[in-house]
């Protein structure tokens, strides 16, 4: 009997070859992406040891890109904080100077741009109505008369759909109440942003664009962090910020003092005198998103 | 017999007891987070452990009115209201229920460089929030609280209050219309 000839060789190495022109093909697509980074598993199933690695490297990455001395962070939620979020109404004067100072504390792309805060114009007369508001007003002065303002960001829920619909848990809850995004483990397929009925998500369509000079080295992981294209972030609080005792950089900049934030576990905090003692409400209430994120009216 | 049996048993169960008491005593040492306490955060920090409330500093008057007896201690006090010679960068703009109120309403005819209540006590120039709380309580309630007003610092710790005159003018408070940064860039501006 003739011995079949054996072609397992050449397919072999065909075969592997194959595989290794796509892979590499894959990889080259996505832009500056280390093989390191791309084996990188999700933040929350890392060790320690594991983070600690990845954030050397991460300063590292963007020292070297800003020409700036990195910081990043993964500080953790405290115990016994659940933070909270109220909005004067009867006070916010549209001025948009939270959008800004957001922008800035927490490195949006300016080019394609990216606002975590909208601030939209309504009717007086028309009330709380989100189909006839308008997000690109630009008069002479603000306020105009007949109307008034509400700035809506991530409203932070209990019951978020965005974290429910990822495919991949690249995004969820922290236990302070913070919803977050793992920007490494994203794959940029945006169902979080069509399930948040708040508009709260921004996806990179390009590669971000930050002026070296005006890029925040202060850092936090699953924050502030300079992000990639192809990937979706949102408020996060100021996380950085705010783990470290700080008020969010929106609370801080508003000349109005329309924005207030505090622990909602905490009885003697600002929020919790707000929802005790004032005229409150959430957006969108009837999709039971229930949000940290309240407004109130103060006089 | 049965009295020693009952005594016995009396002590060997409150030597129990006082081990419970220790075992349990050295185990706890969780910081468990307790409504109204300050919850401590980063241990190096020392200010998470109070509430430490500063007011900035007031802002400062206009250049060469104080101290007003500089120029008043010369001049015959008058308690008549009428139109001011002088003072018409305040006289111009005032609009603080003017019809009904004017300078002595808040300032004191004899101790110029008081405020006054309407009681009569006089207030030194920090104390003014004292002052606009007369007429204003609810909103110095709301202020005290850390819910009227601006507040910077530390949610949990260090704050710095903003005074009522750090934001109104006292001599007319309302709020005078801004412009407004730029509106988000709009996708359709280049094909408009």
């Amino acid at each position: 009997m003739k011995k079949p000839v054996n072609y397992s060789g050449r397919r072999k190495f065909l075969k592997n070859l194959s595989l290794f022109a796509v892979g590499s093909l894959a990889l080259s697509g996505c832009g500056p992406v280390t093989m390191k980074e791309f084996l990188q598993k999700n933040f929350r199933t890392l060790s320690k040891k594991e983070k600690d690695e990845i954030i050397k490297d991460l300063e590292k990455k963007y020292t070297a890109k800003y020409g700036k001395e990195f910081h990043v962070t993964d500080e953790p939620a405290a115990d016994g904080v659940e933070f909270g979020y109220a909005l004067d109404l009867s006070r916010c004067v549209g001025c948009r100077r939270c959008v800004y100072a957001c922008v800035k504390e927490n490195n949006q792309s300016r080019d394609p741009q990216i606002h975590y805060i909208q601030v939209l114009q309504m009717e007086k007369e028309k009330g709380i109505d989100f189909a006839h508001s308008d997000v690109h007003y630009n008069p002479e002065l603000v306020p105009e008369e007949g109307y008034f303002y509400v700035p809506v960001q991530c409203q932070q829920c209990r019951n978020p759909q965005c974290t429910e619909v990822c495919p991949v848990k690249a995004t969820w809850q922290e236990p302070d109440g913070i919803v977050v995004v793992d920007y490494n483990w994203c794959i940029g397929c945006r169902y979080c942003m069509a399930a948040c009925p708040y508009g709260a998500r921004h996806f990179n369509w390009g590669e971000p664009t930050i002026p070296a000079d005006e890029v925040n080295p202060e850092t936090h992981y699953l924050g502030n962090r300079p992000r990639m294209k192809g990937v979706v972030e949102k408020c996060t609080f100021c996380i950085k910020r705010v783990r470290n005792g700080k008020y969010p950089a929106c609370v801080e900049i508003c000349p109005v003092g329309a924005r207030k934030f505090g622990n909602l576990l905490d009885p003697e905090s600002e929020i919790r005198y707000i929802l005790a003692n004032k005229r409150v409400l959430v957006l969108k209430q009837e999709l039971n998103t229930q949000p940290r994120f309240y407004y109130f009216f103060g006089v | 017999m049965k009295y020693y049996l009952k005594t016995k048993f009396k002590i060997e169960y409150l030597l129990f007891l006082s081990v419970c008491f220790l075992i349990i005593r050295c185990n706890d040492t969780s910081e468990a987070y307790k409504p109204g306490q300050i919850q401590k955060i980063n241990p190096e920090s020392e200010s998470y452990l109070k509430h430490e409330e500063i007011a900035v500093s007031p802002p400062p008057f206009s250049d060469g009115v104080f101290p007003c007896n500089d120029c008043h201690a010369f001049r015959k006090p008058n308690p008549v209201r009428r139109k001011l010679e002088w003072h018409e960068d305040i006289t111009d703009i005032f609009n603080h229920d003017s019809e009904n109120r004017w300078c002595l309403d808040c300032h004191d005819l004899i101790k110029r460089d008081s405020l006054r209540l309407a009681s009569g006590k006089l207030l030194d120039f920090k104390e003014s929030h004292k002052l606009c709380g007369q007429c204003h309580g609810d909103k110095l309630r709301d202020w005290k609280v850390g819910v009227h007003g601006r507040r910077t610092g530390e949610w949990n710790g260090k704050k710095e209050y903003y005074l009522c005159v750090s934001c109104h003018n006292p001599h007319s408070p309302k709020f005078k219309p801004i412009k407004p940064e730029a509106p988000p860039f709009r996708e359709d501006e280049e094909i408009k």
